[in-house]
């Protein structure tokens, strides 16, 4: 069944909420704070003590402070007895941390932003950092103007791939194919860096084996690229002295997301391109503190730091401090509470400062999913399209400008975020609503600053033990680990793998010989059109945030194909075309991009209030990290009828 | 690079030449742009876009470039402009009332007109002069000097039936004792074999016999000081790049004479272009240069066809290219670069920026180019002279060079008379000549005239008086006696010439050319100028005493905080006139 | 495991410098040499996080047995150095440069300018009435950035900025040659038809007011911009994961500016679009 979402709107900015809503008789009214908080809480109250804790799932916000994500997950388990918490990072960077957590123990990027400016050659997979990480990519043009080699690997000639020494041209959805070539061109060349190989791996008799399939001329054909740019690129990425990795959401916005973050991961393990000053793997971050929001735990299968809650001495050091009774088992992620919710078994959320209706893919089953829910409350600083479904609405402060806290930034710096305006009248702040309601649900919590929660955090995860906020802002921010107070740890990870003494050396990293599995939406004659999607450099996520400011860079949605493609179609610049998925249908002007070759076609999900790309992308997931694969829809693009008169 | 271009397209004709650029880079955004100006005269929107798509360089600092060059146009202007000097030498010859004249029958100078004016054309001895480019699927030049408004107006409107080639006056050619100068006039300038025929390559044999520290020795103990106008020690600059371990090294020779009053580079270029050549080589050789660069004034088409039939022919008999005259290792070749009008560029660091396709700002020193030069490289940056006297040094041997001049100067010198002076054109004479003794030898002042001044040095030199024509010609009694022998200009006033405007040209020299860099300079110029105008035009700001006061400290914040020589010596001509000729007192008076 | 350092640890260098002896790291410069015994230069196309360009010539001071007087800002120590910072050269040459510099551009919004102008006996009008200027109209040519190139004193920072120093968007170079030399876009094309990509780095290294925001711009115009009105306060920006140090200006609970850390290890003062824009959404209250 498919919906038509096609006229435009030229919608107005949103307007921050000033007063909490509360829903009767299927409407959305004003309400006092002390109704709106009664409401929420006991609406969560009805459904535990109905279906149990784990009717309960907590979506928190990767754009929150970590002080809120700490105490949303406190709140989730603490207070409710569950652990379904998870934010938004799962629809973009759960699989790189789920690929990091599993082969070295902690899921952040590895190196520091100084690290990429010192490296000798930089690969950047599936990102368009010049436009989706402005200030990230001077870094790497630091490095690329100092005489660094820089390889792109994108299916896109992006303005990323324009700074390229070399761009690899890839089929969308060949990155396992492309890393394996890479990795038995490494082998067959006789470059495995051994000694790290040997020392700090497991598994490389297997992962041999698995790759060796994959020959230049097999590669070529499956990936699209030449031969001799993957096998040039092998040999670059062997011998520097320092080699950088960077992925941005065309690695992780896949079914196989995690698998493909393996794949790269098995490179630099390889290499020995990891765990040492100026060579590391890096993820880049697409919000704020996606980094933040898995550290302090707010996700269902760790605490705090990382700590694995399916540990019962670390579930037992949380209970004591918290006077909890933490279940010893993984909750669900945000995929499985969507998919939960479908199924009866979810029955409320309360959802902070997320907007899935618009942000997941396959946005009409989104909103099916929530419509089944018994009681959903939404935080937020915005009546969005989620929050306008909700039963209850609490209007929040905006976490980065309005309250005091700190951020993790993708190389894993904590820094401080600081209150700069006083919320509108009616708004509260984050940490303040959600201790208001656990203590309609019996908790006996206080009220705490940013600070004293940081500072209980810092007390239970010893990653951040040593960063104080008096320190943070000494030494404007700090990486983790910290775990002492008069110390500092390298601005990389992992030199443990590069140690001697086993002991010290730790868990040896394990080669993943992941299989290769083309897109779920797969290309008929019927949906010829592959379908990618990304940013632009104006424009942020679902528009909420970026709509507020006049860009003379912004023109709207479109949908960009190739002058051949165009051609073909027989369609013009600016023309309005029909776009239709296998869920869905929506209308666009077309824009010509040079940058793109035939059966590839590119869209935003800026605009979803007038286009929303989201009806028609594909709801596939990662089994392992739950991401979907937005960079991978089968579409078909039909030119309207000419209107008559 | 992610670059944006502009949403022009180029014509047909600007197409085709920039294609012929594919494949290469930055460094070749000059030559570019004088493709595109020989072509069609100008540089349209779409020919510079061009230029930017296939060189990969960012539209904004390509047009910083292109309007940094006076020979370029970035608005519509008719294939054929004439260039009409109104520089110093021409000045002194009747360039004013020609321009007038052109004026009242072409309209004022422009893009309309068909006709501008044009800082020194270095054509000094022939002034008043002009220069004609057209542009076309051949690009011509025309040389006319001495010329007339007549003639100047002929030839914008078409073309002239002047037969002659534009070659250099050369007053002494074929005397003996000419050592620097001893071919000009005398043998083919086309002729690689008349140039072997009379020596050449000798020296360059013997460079690869002595090795390059050898060489350098023979240059160092000859003591030969550069002819530019900065006179450093050519050895040492020399011994201080092949020290350098970085590779590769670069050798510049700076051909981009722009001083005003200064044509005796021209003239080497011209009648001698192989000496040229082989000098190059040789410091390439010495200081362990692979590639060397001819950096040209844009304003000097017959030596640079001179030049480029050199080079073809050095070439072809494997006197440049790889292992030059059978000696293994040895490689070394030359690129031409042309100027496109900016006297900046003769300066020793603005001329790499130029030649990297940057806009021909002079770099801050330290590093100096020994060190960091061309392309970040260690570079030998040598003046056309300088390089000519190598082989001297090397046929003669450095004792008998030594023992010409003085001790402190050594050997042959060139110098350029002009203004109002009976044979205008270069001589050489060992240095130690006196000024009365070099004036003799061009015939002094036109009959039934008094000596009023001797311009020594050029814009950035100093006045002397006629009482001070015992001055020997040398670097150190110019120092003593406070001025310079700069690049060689020896302009004579004579009792006719109007001292205030001459002074007033120089100020409005500096202000037209000062590459804007630097706040003394870029604004000290244009204050200076407008002082100047006050007090030559009588029009105090309130007294004539306070223009003169102000003048002074403008002038002392040039000299002690520019950039570069161009700022640092704005100044001096006019300080000198002030205060060596008595001007400070007639102004005042 | 200790923090790896790049290079080799610094030897220090002994100079004079106003007849006292400093000792400074080697490879820093007489600038840093002075800030570090508090003594201050002034200073215009200097840039913490920029290449010195050389161009302002504010900052010259007078060293023993060199010719001319050198920039402080990108002259280097070097041992036995005999620096002096207030001889009458060095009064003469900052207070001309100064007087150029009010003769041809409009200085009112450059901050302390006014108090060297004082310090130096500096006059500007000294160069009479007709003197030729810098003065132009405004150009606003987009909803994000104002011109205003009679403020402009040419020290090439925007340019840098833009350029390979940072931005790498080159959207801006200079121009012509010598007084006539200007910021400009290929052929003066309006900002919105240029490579300009609105990151307002230019903006920040503005040493005079030449390029402002529009809002700044917009409330200087009505009279509503007040500085002492306004506090700043640095956190962090919310449109990707890198991180970037935003210092918000505020003023009556509006933010009217947002400006970047230098010494920020993640900006070093630069940002993007919706860094530096992107925060009209939270008081659209």
């Amino acid at each position: 069944m498919s919906t038509v979402m096609s006229r435009r709107k030229k919608t107005e900015p949103y307007v921050r909420l000033t007063q909490p809503l509360v829903r009767d008789a299927g409407v959305l009214r004003p309400a006092t704070w002390d109704e709106a908080l009664d409401r929420a809480a006991e609406g969560f109250r009805r459904n535990v003590a109905q279906h149990g804790p784990d009717a309960f799932g907590m979506f928190s916000c990767a754009r929150a402070t970590n002080e809120m994500n700490y105490m949303a997950q406190k709140f989730t388990r603490a207070v409710i007895g569950t652990n379904n918490v998870d934010s938004c990072n799962r629809t973009c960077h759960a699989p790189s941390v789920a690929g990091l957590a599993k082969v070295f123990g902690s899921g952040g990027g590895t190196s520091s932003y100084q690290e990429i400016e010192d490296a000798d050659l930089i690969i950047l997979w599936g990102s368009n950092a010049r436009e989706a990480h402005p200030i990230f990519f001077q870094h790497v043009l630091k490095a690329v103007n100092k005489g660094a080699k820089l390889y792109v690997v994108d299916p896109r000639l992006t303005s990323t791939g324009k700074w390229a020494h070399r761009w690899l041209r890839l089929n969308v959805g060949t990155d396992i194919p492309l890393a394996h070539a890479i990795a038995r061109e490494i082998i067959a060349s006789g470059l495995t860096n051994t000694s790290f190989v040997e020392r700090a791996t497991e598994g490389f008799e297997e992962f041999v084996k698995a790759v060796e399939p994959w020959t230049l001329p097999v590669a070529e054909l499956e990936t699209g690229v030449p031969a001799e740019l993957i096998r040039e690129l092998a040999h670059a990425y062997a011998k520097a002295d320092r080699g950088q990795l960077s992925w941005t959401l065309g690695i992780t916005e896949h079914h196989n997301g995690t698998d493909n973050v393996l794949s790269l991961i098995n490179l630099s393990l390889l290499t020995g391109q990891v765990g040492r000053y100026g060579a590391g793997l890096n993820p880049l971050r697409g919000q704020n503190n996606v980094q933040g929001g898995g550290d302090m735990g707010a996700i269902p299968d760790r605490l705090p730091g990382f700590q694995d809650v399916t540990d019962p001495a670390v579930t037992a050091k949380f209970n004591a401090a918290w006077g909890s009774n933490i279940r010893a088992q993984k909750g669900w992620n945000l995929t499985q509470m969507l998919e939960a919710m479908e199924r009866g078994d979810l029955t409320t959320v309360y959802i902070i400062g997320e907007n899935p209706v618009q942000s997941e893919a396959d946005c009409e089953h989104t909103v099916k999913r929530l419509s089944n829910l018994d009681h959903v409350v939404v935080q937020d600083i915005f009546l969005t399209k989620t929050a306008q479904l909700a039963h209850v609405v609490l209007p929040a402060a905006a976490a980065w400008c309005e309250t005091d806290g700190t951020f993790t930034n993708s190389e894993r710096r904590v820094q401080r975020v600081r209150k700069a305006l006083t919320p509108p009248e009616g708004a509260r702040d984050d940490i303040e609503i959600m201790s208001e309601i656990a203590v309609r649900l019996g908790a006996g919590w206080e009220h705490k600053t940013g600070e004293d929660v940081w500072d209980e955090l810092r007390s239970l995860s010893p990653l951040h033990t040593g960063m104080s906020y008096r320190r943070l802002e000494e030494l404007g921010g700090i990486q983790w680990p910290c775990p002492r107070e008069d110390s500092l740890e390298p601005s990389f990870l992992h030199a443990r793998l590069w140690e001697n003494d086993p002991v010290k050396r730790g868990m040896p990293a394990t080669f993943s010989p992941v299989p290769h599995s083309p897109p779920v939406d797969e290309l008929t004659e019927e949906f010829p059109f592959r379908l990618t999607t990304g940013r632009r450099l104006d424009s942020y996520n679902t528009g909420v945030q970026s709509a507020g400011f006049e860009s003379p860079l912004r023109k709207g949605e479109t949908l960009d194909l190739c002058p051949q493609d165009a051609a073909v179609l027989g369609v013009v610049d600016g023309e309005e075309v029909k776009i239709t998925s296998r869920r869905g249908q929506i209308q666009a002007p077309v824009r010509i991009d040079d940058g793109l070759t035939p059966g590839l076609v590119f869209m935003t999900f800026h605009f979803p209030d007038e286009i929303d790309v989201n009806v028609i992308t594909i709801e596939a997931t990662c089994p392992i990290a739950g991401t979907a694969e937005y960079k991978a829809a089968a579409i078909r693009i039909d030119k309207l009828p000419v209107k008559v008169g | 690079m992610d670059l944006k271009l502009l949403d022009v397209e180029p014509t047909e004709a600007e197409r085709v030449v920039v294609d012929l650029f594919t494949g290469m880079g930055r460094d070749q955004l000059l030559p570019a742009l004088h493709a595109v100006n020989d072509r069609v005269g100008w540089i349209s929107q779409g020919a510079l876009n061009h230029i930017c798509r296939v060189l990969h360089i960012p539209p904004a600092e390509a047009y910083g470039v292109a309007s940094f060059y006076s020979l370029f146009s970035l608005t519509e202007r008719p294939a054929k402009v004439v260039h009409v000097c109104v520089d110093l030498a021409c000045q002194v010859n009747g360039a004013k009332a020609l321009c007038d004249r052109l004026t009242d029958e072409l309209g004022p100078a422009g893009a309309k007109s068909g006709w501008l004016r044009s800082p020194c054309l270095g054509v000094c001895e022939k002034a008043p002069a002009a220069l004609a480019f057209e542009a076309g699927e051949v690009a011509k030049e025309q040389l006319l000097a001495p010329t007339h408004a007549g003639e100047v107006i002929a030839v914008a409107a078409a073309g002239s039936s002047r037969s002659d080639d534009g070659r250099a006056e050369m007053p002494q050619a074929g005397s003996p004792g000419l050592r620097l100068l001893k071919r000009v006039g005398v043998v083919d300038p086309e002729s690689l074999d008349d140039y072997r025929a009379t020596g050449g390559y000798t020296a360059l044999r013997t460079a690869l016999l002595l090795g390059p520290s050898g060489v350098i020795r023979e240059v160092t103990d000859a003591k030969l000081m550069g002819r530019g106008g900065a006179a450093f020690p050519t050895g040492r600059k020399w011994d201080a790049t092949a020290r350098q371990p970085v590779r590769p090294h670069y050798l510049v020779c700076n051909a981009d004479e722009s001083e005003p009053g200064t044509f005796k580079d021209r003239l080497l270029m011209e009648g001698d272009p192989f000496a040229v050549i082989e000098s190059m080589t040789i410091a390439g050789f010495a200081a362990g240069c692979s590639k060397g660069y001819l950096y040209l004034r844009g304003e000097y088409p017959r030596a640079l066809h001179l030049l480029r039939n050199a080079i073809a022919k050095a070439r072809e008999r494997n006197f440049l290219g790889e292992n030059i005259m059978g000696h293994e290792g040895f490689s070394f070749d030359i690129e031409i670069r042309r100027g496109a009008g900016a006297y900046i560029c003769g300066e020793e660091t603005a001329i790499f920026n130029s030649i990297e396709g940057f806009r021909g700002e002079p770099r801050s020193k330290p590093p100096f180019p020994v060190e960091q030069g061309l392309f970040g490289k260690p570079t030998v940056v040598n003046n056309v002279e300088t390089l000519v006297n190598v082989p001297v040094i090397l046929t003669e041997g450095c004792e008998a060079y030594t023992r010409i001049g003085t001790s402190g100067s050594t050997g042959p010198k060139l110098f350029c008379l002009s203004g109002n002076v009976s044979r205008p054109g270069v001589y050489e004479v060992p240095f130690g000549t006196t000024l009365g003794a070099l004036l003799e030898l061009a015939g002094g002042v036109p009959p039934g005239r008094e000596l009023r001044a001797v311009l020594l040095g050029g814009a950035a030199g100093g006045f002397v008086r006629p009482d001070e024509l015992d001055l020997p010609l040398t670097l150190e009694d110019a120092r003593a006696a406070g001025t310079t022998l700069g690049s060689g200009v020896v302009l004579v006033l004579d009792d006719t010439a109007d001292l205030g405007s001459f002074l007033v040209r120089i100020a409005a020299f500096f202000r037209d050319e000062s590459c804007g860099q630097c706040v003394p300079c870029r604004i000290g110029t244009v204050r200076q100028e407008e002082a100047m105008h006050r007090l030559v035009g009588k029009r105090p700001l309130s007294t004539s005493a306070q223009d003169l006061q102000l003048l002074r400290e403008v002038g002392q914040v040039m000299r002690d905080s520019s950039i570069c020589g161009l700022g640092q010596t704005a100044w001096n001509a006019i300080e000198s006139a002030l205060d060596r000729l008595g001007y400070a007192e007639e102004a005042t008076s | 495991m200790t923090i790896v350092e790049i290079g080799l640890p610094k030897r220090l260098v002994e100079l004079t410098l106003d007849g006292e002896s400093v000792r400074v790291p080697e490879g820093a410069t007489i600038l840093d040499a002075c800030t570090a015994v508090g003594k201050s230069i002034p200073t215009l196309c200097y840039g913490d996080t920029l290449k010195p360009a050389n161009a302002c010539r504010v900052c010259m001071v007078e060293v023993e047995g060199s010719r001319t007087l050198v920039p402080s800002c990108s002259r280097k120590v070097e041992p036995g150095m005999v620096v002096r910072t207030e001889s009458e050269r060095t009064r003469h040459s900052r207070k001309l440069v100064l007087e150029l510099l009010g003769s041809a551009t409009d200085l009112s919004t450059t901050p302390h300018v006014d108090e060297w102008m004082s310090a130096c006996g500096a006059d500007p009008s000294r160069f009479g009435p007709d003197a030729e200027t810098k003065l132009q109209p405004t150009t606003v040519d987009n909803p994000l950035y104002v011109r205003d190139y009679g403020k402009c004193i040419m020290c090439y920072k925007c340019v840098d900025a833009c350029g390979d120093q940072w931005q790498n968007s080159f959207a801006i170079s200079v121009a012509g040659r010598g007084f006539d030399a200007r910021i400009s876009t290929e052929f003066a094309t309006p900002l919105p038809e240029s490579a300009c990509v609105y990151c307002g780095n230019c903006i920040e290294v503005c040493p005079t007011g030449a390029l402002s925001f529009k809002r700044e711009h917009d409330k200087r115009q009505d009279g509503t911009w007040d500085e002492s009105k306004q506090s700043q306060t640095t956190t962090i920006c919310t449109f990707c994961g890198v991180g970037c140090n935003l210092t918000l200006h505020v003023q009556d609970n509006e933010i009217v500016k947002v400006t970047s850390p230098h010494e920020s290890t993640v900006t070093h003062g630069n940002l993007c679009i919706k860094g530096r824009f992107g925060w009209q959404h939270v008081q659209n209250r």
